[in-house]
């Protein structure tokens, strides 16, 4: 019944959050963007747009910029963030890729300075008068629900043991659609509760920015609007005839 | 003129950090609001004449409209975190502590109303995700604080997302103008673009009269017949300048300077009475429409005209509009020469020839001049010059090292992509908005005031006519003096030896080799 009940939730979730992420790439990518705005001093080249996005999503250039506390919390958390999910690799992967255990040890360190981040990040939102004017309900949930996800993990590890083999099995069945049975430990099941929560609320909350920043026309366009004529349709009526 | 508000006193505000983050004043500037267009300045632009019945339905449908044709909007509306880390970049918000000028916050304005109306979430548990529905109290805060905002993208700078507040602000005008409630100054203006050419109301009488009295004077001067040639039909070059060049000063000590450059270069030019502005305010309001039509009036100028070459005055947004917009606006120019770039700015012009040697300068004549330079932020943030990025700060600075022997750089977080409006972009720079000008000033006043102390500087110069007739009101506020803002062009103009005239003969009989006057 629960391996049921948690085996369909996580198709569900699965589907809500690649349909709903699709969709709304979708729609960004075929919203036209009528005229060219990068914020300048801005690269001139194709190539030099695609260095100036990769410097934007692996080491948040204009946040660093901006403040290096944000910076270095949001770093941290980030990048704890996708290392611990490079390390849940080994739980859908048979074998697992040497790399990925390799990367185990930092992984579970990972855990750690990723709640620590979004610990630091909550604070701000507390402590910083202008943070705190502008942070929402939904915000204080969302840090709350990272968090939580982040220390039920670490639970599974360094409180009480969860059978992560048969978690393993479970996985794979979902993947292979041959069920398998899912422990029921309490801490496995919050933690998995949190995630399933995380993956439906994706598409429709503010973690959108993970897409968004690739179609930010400010950060990926090219500065070249002498060179290249920029005709895009749009709001724009065809011009009248001189 | 609205007077700035009595608990604010500039002069006791001068000396501190520019970029010093103030305590939060919930609602300090509130009651801050232009003047609301007459019936006959919007219709003229294709608005209603006053707030239709169903403002909130018609407002809710624009946004939709706007939404569904610039994917800016839609990604910026979606992609905020609310990290925080534009909330003190605004210069607004360091000169008046209203947290509805932290750029996030006047963003979450429109932000609460796309929510409520356009998400799933907003329209569910609008509580959790800060949605709200447009009642007549959020159209007053968008009437307020989205001018508060000089679409000076300062804050886009620094946004992890590149979200630019001045998409935003400009889409909240938009939607204001679509339902009626338009904001006086600006489309007072564009009116008078379409009606007369520029944006003073200069008829081409007026112009040509103006133009005929700068040639007198540079020629008593200099001794030199240096035109300024109006509406002439096969001129190399069509010079297209902001109004205030006419009439304003220190524009017009730029215009003269421009002029002198283009007679020493010795290209055929003209301006034209039919595109007499270069000025698009058109982009302050947010109307790709009204843009289009202001600048497809110099497409057509250039083309009566039979020009080969477009170069623009000094002038911020309007090179904004002409460097990145123009082309897609009003394009293609394949008429115009491919050799020059399409369009070019005067400095890009005079720098050329100062690189090429084809200028002589007597800097001592700018010796009374101890100067400093104002990045204008459009020049800044939403333009280049020359072929390097970063153009558009080193061109300027290098035609005043050229022209100037006392140079002093203000603080780097104030320059350059960093640099601070001068509180009078974006369309406020109507008398009724004094208040919030002198405030959002109080940034850069600052950091004049370091460099004023630290390296006696005089002067600022600009390179955009609402930077100069902003700083020619604020300065004195401020406890500077009131010319103490220059034009580039000015300064080239003071320094310029033009061949012939009474300048280089003086110079040159100073500076003759030892031996020949033996």
């Amino acid at each position: 019944m629960l391996t049921a009940i948690f085996a369909i939730l996580f198709y569900l979730a699965a589907a809500i959050l690649l349909v709903g992420l699709a969709l709304r790439i979708r729609l960004y990518a075929k919203t036209p963007a009528p005229l060219k705005i990068p914020t300048t001093p801005a690269p001139i080249t194709r190539g030099g747009v695609v260095l100036r996005m990769a410097r934007e999503v692996t080491l948040f250039e204009s946040l660093f910029k901006s403040n290096k506390w944000t910076w270095a919390f949001g770093w941290v958390f980030h990048v704890s963030l996708a290392v611990v999910l490079f390390r849940h690799l080994r739980y859908f992967l048979q074998p697992v890729p040497e790399i990925v255990a390799i990367m185990q040890p930092v992984g579970v360190l990972a855990g750690f300075s990723m709640v620590a981040g979004l610990l630091a990040l909550w604070g701000r939102r507390l402590v910083v008068e202008r943070v705190r004017y502008i942070t929402g309900p939904s915000d204080h949930l969302m840090l709350a629900l990272l968090v939580m996800i982040g220390i039920s993990g670490l639970s599974m590890k360094f409180v009480a043991h969860t059978d992560i083999v048969a978690v393993k099995a479970f996985f794979l069945g979902l993947m292979y659609f041959d069920w398998k049975p899912l422990p029921s430990d309490i801490n496995l099941l919050v933690h998995l509760s949190l995630v399933l929560t995380l993956m439906i609320v994706f598409p429709f909350s503010k973690l959108l920015h993970a897409p968004g920043v690739f179609f930010s026309p400010t950060r990926n366009q090219a500065d070249d609007s002498r060179e290249r004529r920029y005709a895009p349709r749009g709001l724009l009526k065809p011009q009248a005839k001189a | 003129m609205a007077a700035v508000s009595s608990d604010f006193k500039p002069k006791e505000r001068v000396v501190g950090d520019p970029i010093e983050i103030p305590q939060i004043a919930c609602g300090a500037m509130a009651e801050s609001k232009p003047f609301v267009a007459k019936a006959d300045h919007n219709e003229k632009l294709g608005f209603p004449g006053e707030l239709v019945e169903d403002w909130h339905d018609k407002a809710i449908f624009r946004l939709g409209e706007l939404l569904e044709n610039n994917r800016a909007l839609r990604v910026y509306l979606d992609s905020c975190v609310k990290c925080g880390a534009c909330t003190d970049k605004c210069h607004y918000f360091m000169g008046t502590g209203d947290p509805k000028n932290m750029p996030v916050a006047r963003q979450d304005l429109l932000r609460k109303v796309y929510r409520r109306h356009f998400t799933w979430a907003g329209k569910v548990v609008p509580w959790l995700v800060g949605a709200e529905d447009l009642t007549k109290e959020v159209l007053d805060d968008w009437y307020s604080y989205f001018h508060q905002c000089s679409q000076c993208r300062r804050c886009s700078v620094f946004c992890p997302y590149g979200i630019d507040t001045a998409e935003i602000s400009m889409a909240a005008r938009d939607i204001m103008d679509t339902i009626g409630v338009g904001q006086k100054y600006c489309n007072e203006i564009i009116g008078k673009v379409f009606n007369i050419g520029n944006n003073l109301g200069l008829p081409p009488k007026a112009l040509k009269n103006t133009l005929e009295g700068l040639e007198e004077e540079i020629e008593e001067e200099t001794g030199v017949p240096v035109k300024l040639p109006l509406d002439v039909q096969g001129a190399d070059i069509l010079l297209v300048t902001p109004s205030a060049d006419f009439f304003a000063s220190p524009h017009m000590e730029g215009l003269i300077g421009y002029a002198k450059v283009l007679h020493e270069a010795g290209v055929s030019w003209t301006l034209s009475t039919y595109a007499s502005e270069a000025a698009n305010f058109g982009m302050f309001v947010g109307s790709q429409e009204n843009m289009q039509k202001v600048a497809q009036r110099i497409a057509k100028a250039a083309r009566d005209l039979g020009v080969k070459r477009l170069v623009f005055g000094e002038c911020g947004h309007a090179w904004r509009v002409a460097y990145s917009f123009l082309d897609t606006l009003a394009g293609p120019f394949d008429f115009l020469d491919p050799n020059y770039p399409v369009p070019q700015h005067i400095c890009e012009f005079t720098n050329d020839l100062i690189e090429k040697g084809k200028l002589r300068f007597d800097r001592s004549k700018n010796d009374e001049f101890r100067l400093t330079f104002h990045d204008s932020c459009n020049v800044a943030r939403a333009s280049r010059m020359g072929d390097k990025p970063g153009g558009q700060f080193e061109i300027p600075r290098a035609i005043l090292r050229a022209t100037c022997n006392h140079f002093f750089d203000m603080a780097p977080e104030t320059i350059h992509e960093k640099t601070l409006c001068c509180g009078g972009g974006g369309g406020l720079l109507t008398d009724e908005l004094m208040d919030v000008r002198v405030k959002g000033a109080q940034p850069r006043m600052r950091a004049l005031k370091e460099v004023a102390d630290e390296h006696g500087v005089t002067h600022m110069a600009a390179i955009c006519a609402i930077c100069k007739a902003q700083f020619s009101k604020i300065l004195p506020q401020y406890g500077f003096e009131m010319d103490g803002i220059v034009s580039v062009h000015q300064m080239v103009s003071n320094a310029i030896l033009l061949t012939g005239s009474t300048q280089a003969e003086e110079f040159d009989a100073q500076h003759r080799p030892a031996d020949a006057t033996a």
